[in-house]
C-alpha cells in the first residue's frame, strides 16, 4: 500500500544529497524518489536501484536488424529475382555476401538504436503531452528533492533529514 | 621493483633453444634438388588421381620442347617456394613480435599526448614492452636484407636482379625498392622510433625523483612529435616490409591495417603482462577499472582492424580490377582456412567474448580473449607473408612454430629483463593519484 503522506526533503548540494541517501539508508527508510537537475554520479548504486536492463535489449535488436537485412536482401537478391548485375555473383547469399555488409551493418545498429530508445521511452513513461510529474520546479535548477514516505513516524524522520542537512522539509499529502 | 623469476626466465630460454633448433632444422630441411622436387611433385599428382596427368600427356604431344621448358619451370618455382618456408617463417614471427612493442610505443605516446587520466599505472608495463623495439625491429630489417643478400631473395622478389631485369612494373619502382635504400630507409624508421623510446623512458625515470613537471612536459611535447614520425614510417615500413613481398600489388589503406593490427595485439600483451604481474602480487595499485579500460581497447581495436580488414576486402572485391584482386584470389583459393579463420578469431570471437562490461573485468576472461586474438593476429602477419613467398606450399607446421616459439622467448626475456630496471609505478607522474583512484 502506498503512503498517502511523504515528506519531501530539499538539498542544495549533490555531496550533502549522496551523504543524506546513505544515512537515511541506514536508518532503513524508504526512499521513494529523488529528484535532481542533472545526473548524480554513484546516486544509483546509494539508494541500491537495480542496474539496468538496456543495453541487453539493444543487443538483442541489434541481432533483430541484422535478421531483417539478411532475410530481405536474400529474398530480394537471390531469390526473387537474381539479375546479373554488373557481374555480382548473384548464386547464393554468400557468394554475394561482401556487398550487402554496408546494409546488414547500418540495420543492425539502426535496429538497435531505435528499438532501444522507444524502449527507454517506454520504461521512463516519456511521450509528448505527457504532464511532468514535477513535486518542486526548483528541482530542475539547483535543488534537488528526496521523497520518503511516513507511516506516522513523522517526528523522527524529520529530525533525522534535518540532521543529514535538509534545507527545507514538507510534510506533503497526496491524497488531496 | 619486479624481479624476474628465475622459472619465468628458464622458460624463455627454453622458448629460444627450441626455436632456434626447430628453425635450424627448418632451413637445413629446405634445401630441395631439383629430382628431389621433380620425385616430390610427381608422388603429389599420383596421390590427386589422375585427372591432372591427362591434361600433361595431351599437352605433351602439342608441343614436347614447350613442355619440357614448363616442366622444369614449374619444379624450380616450387624448388624456390620450398626454400622460401624457413625465411618466412621467421620474417613473420619477427615482424609479429616487434610490432607488439611498435603498437605498444604507439599507444605509450598517445597516452601521454591525450594525458590519460587512467593509464599511467601501466606506463612502467608499456616501457617494459616497448624494450623489445630496438632488438625486434633490426632483428626484422635484418632477416629482410639477409634474405636478399646471403639468402636467394626468399622474401622480397624485387631484391633478385634477374626478377627485376624482365619485369618492366619493378623496373618502374626500382626507385623506391632497391635494397640499399631499403635498408637506409629501415634504419631511418627504427631510429626514429628507438630515440622517441629512449628519450620518453628516461624522461619517465627522471619524473620519479624531480621537483616539478618538467620531465613530464618534455614527454609531452616529444610524444605529440613522435606520434607525427610514427604515422609517416609505420605506413612506409608497412609497404617497405610487408607490401613489398608482393611487388606487383598495391592498397593505400594498408599502412592503417597493419597499424590496426599492431596496435590491437600490442594491447592485447598488455593486458596479458598486466594481469600476470597483478597475479603476482607486483601491481597492487592495478584495480579491475584498469583491466576493464584495456580490454574495452582490445574490443574496439578488434572492431577496428575489421573495419580496415573488409574495407581493403571489399572494395578490391567489388570492383575486381585483375591487377587488384590476385592479391586476394590467391589468398582465397590456397589460403581459405587462416584467411576466414582469422576474421572469426580477430573480430567474431572478440565481440561476442568482450562486449558485457562485467566480463571485461574478469582476468581470466580477458587472457583467454587475449590469446585468441594474439593468435590471430599472428596469422593475418601470415597471410600477409606467406601468399607471395611460399604459395599454397603452406602449413603451420616445425618452422612456424619454432620460429614463433624463439621469438616469444626472446620477447619474454627482453621485457621482463627491463620490467626489472625500474619500480613499476612511475610515482612523478603528475596524474599518477588520479590513475590509482581510477574507478569506472
Amino acid at each position: 500500500m502506498e503512503a498517502s503522506k511523504v515528506i519531501h526533503a530539499i538539498y542544495t548540494d549533490d555531496d550533502v544529497l549522496m551523504s543524506a541517501v546513505k544515512k537515511v539508508k541506514a536508518e532503513r527508510y524508504h526512499i521513494e524518489e529523488i529528484y535532481t537537475p542533472f545526473p548524480v554520479h554513484g546516486l544509483d548504486k546509494a539508494m541500491g536501484l537495480a542496474p539496468t536492463r538496456i543495453a541487453i535489449t539493444s543487443f538483442m535488436y541489434g541481432l533483430v536488424g541484422l535478421t531483417v537485412a539478411i532475410v530481405m536482401m536474400n529474398f530480394i537478391m537471390i531469390k526473387d529475382w537474381p539479375q546479373n548485375i554488373g557481374g555480382k555473383p548473384s548464386f547464393s547469399y554468400l557468394q554475394n555476401m561482401p556487398a550487402f555488409v554496408p546494409i546488414m551493418f547500418e540495420l543492425t545498429v539502426f535496429f538497435a538504436a531505435h528499438l532501444m530508445v522507444i524502449t527507454f521511452y517506454l520504461r521512463s513513461r516519456m511521450w509528448p503531452f505527457k504532464k511532468a510529474e514535477n513535486p518542486d520546479p526548483r528541482t530542475t535548477d539547483d535543488h534537488f528533492l528526496m521523497e520518503i514516505a511516513v507511516d506516522g513516524n513523522e517526528v523522527e524522520l524529520e529530525n533525522l533529514l534535518k540532521e543529514t542537512g535538509a534545507v527545507e522539509i514538507n510534510l506533503v499529502d497526496k491524497a488531496h | 621493483m619486479y624481479t624476474f623469476s628465475n622459472k619465468l626466465k628458464t622458460f624463455s630460454f627454453i622458448l629460444i633453444i627450441l626455436g632456434v633448433l626447430g628453425v635450424g632444422y627448418g632451413f637445413m630441411t629446405s634445401h630441395k634438388s631439383f629430382e628431389e622436387v621433380e620425385t616430390l611433385l610427381a608422388e603429389e599428382l599420383h596421390h590427386e588421381g589422375g585427372h591432372s596427368e591427362v591434361a600433361v600427356n595431351e599437352e605433351t604431344t602439342h608441343n614436347e620442347h614447350g613442355q619440357v621448358d614448363e616442366h622444369k619451370k614449374h619444379i624450380e618455382h616450387v624448388q624456390h617456394q620450398i626454400a622460401n618456408r624457413p625465411w618466412s617463417a621467421l620474417y613473420v614471427a619477427a615482424f609479429f613480435f616487434m610490432m607488439i612493442a611498435l603498437g605498444i610505443l604507439a599507444f605509450y605516446a598517445i597516452q601521454f599526448a591525450a594525458q590519460a587520466g587512467w593509464s599511467p599505472v601501466l606506463f612502467r608495463v608499456m616501457e617494459g614492452i616497448t624494450a623489445y623495439l630496438l632488438p625486434g625491429a633490426l632483428i626484422v630489417l635484418a632477416i629482410a636484407v639477409a634474405s636478399g643478400t646471403i639468402g636467394h631473395y626468399n622474401l622480397f622478389t624485387w631484391m633478385d636482379p634477374e626478377v627485376v631485369a624482365h619485369d618492366k612494373l619493378i623496373q618502374g619502382k626500382s626507385g623506391f625498392l632497391n635494397i640499399g635504400w631499403f635498408a637506409v630507409r629501415g634504419i631511418i624508421f627504427i631510429a626514429g622510433w628507438s630515440v622517441y623510446r629512449h628519450f620518453a623512458r628516461k624522461f619517465s625515470i627522471a619524473q620519479d625523483t624531480a621537483e616539478d613537471n618538467s620531465n613530464f612536459k618534455k614527454t609531452f611535447r616529444i610524444s605529440a612529435a613522435f606520434l607525427v614520425f610514427f604515422i609517416y614510417t609505420e605506413s612506409m615500413m608497412s609497404w617497405d616490409w610487408i607490401m613489398s613481398v608482393d611487388p606487383h600489388w598495391f592498397s593505400t589503406l594498408f599502412g592503417w591495417y597493419v597499424f590496426a593490427s599492431m596496435f590491437v595485439s600490442g594491447i592485447t600483451v598488455l593486458a596479458l603482462i598486466t594481469i600476470y604481474l597483478k597475479s603476482r602480487n607486483y601491481l597492487e595499485f592495478v584495480n579491475e577499472n584498469h583491466l576493464h579500460d584495456v580490454a574495452k581497447f582490445m574490443f574496439a581495436f578488434s572492431i577496428f582492424w575489421t573495419y580496415l580488414w573488409f574495407s581493403q576486402f571489399m572494395l578490391i572485391w567489388y570492383s575486381n580490377i585483375p591487377e587488384e584482386v590476385t592479391y586476394f584470389i590467391t589468398r582465397f583459393n590456397d589460403y581459405k582456412l587462416p584467411f576466414l579463420g582469422m576474421v572469426v578469431m580477430n573480430f567474431v570471437f572478440p565481440i561476442l567474448m568482450l562486449m558485457n562490461a562485467d566480463y571485461k573485468r574478469i582476468p581470466w576472461f580477458v587472457v583467454m580473449a587475449g590469446l585468441v586474438i594474439l593468435v590471430g593476429h599472428y596469422i593475418d602477419i601470415f597471410n600477409m607473408i606467406m601468399p607471395a613467398t611460399v604459395g599454397d606450399r603452406w602449413f603451420i607446421g616445425i618452422p612456424e612454430i619454432s620460429s614463433i616459439l624463439l621469438f616469444a622467448g626472446l620477447f619474454i626475456f627482453v621485457v621482463f629483463t627491463a620490467l626489472t630496471k625500474a619500480p613499476l609505478l612511475a610515482k612523478g607522474n603528475p596524474l599518477i593519484k588520479e590513475s590509482k583512484d581510477f574507478h569506472y
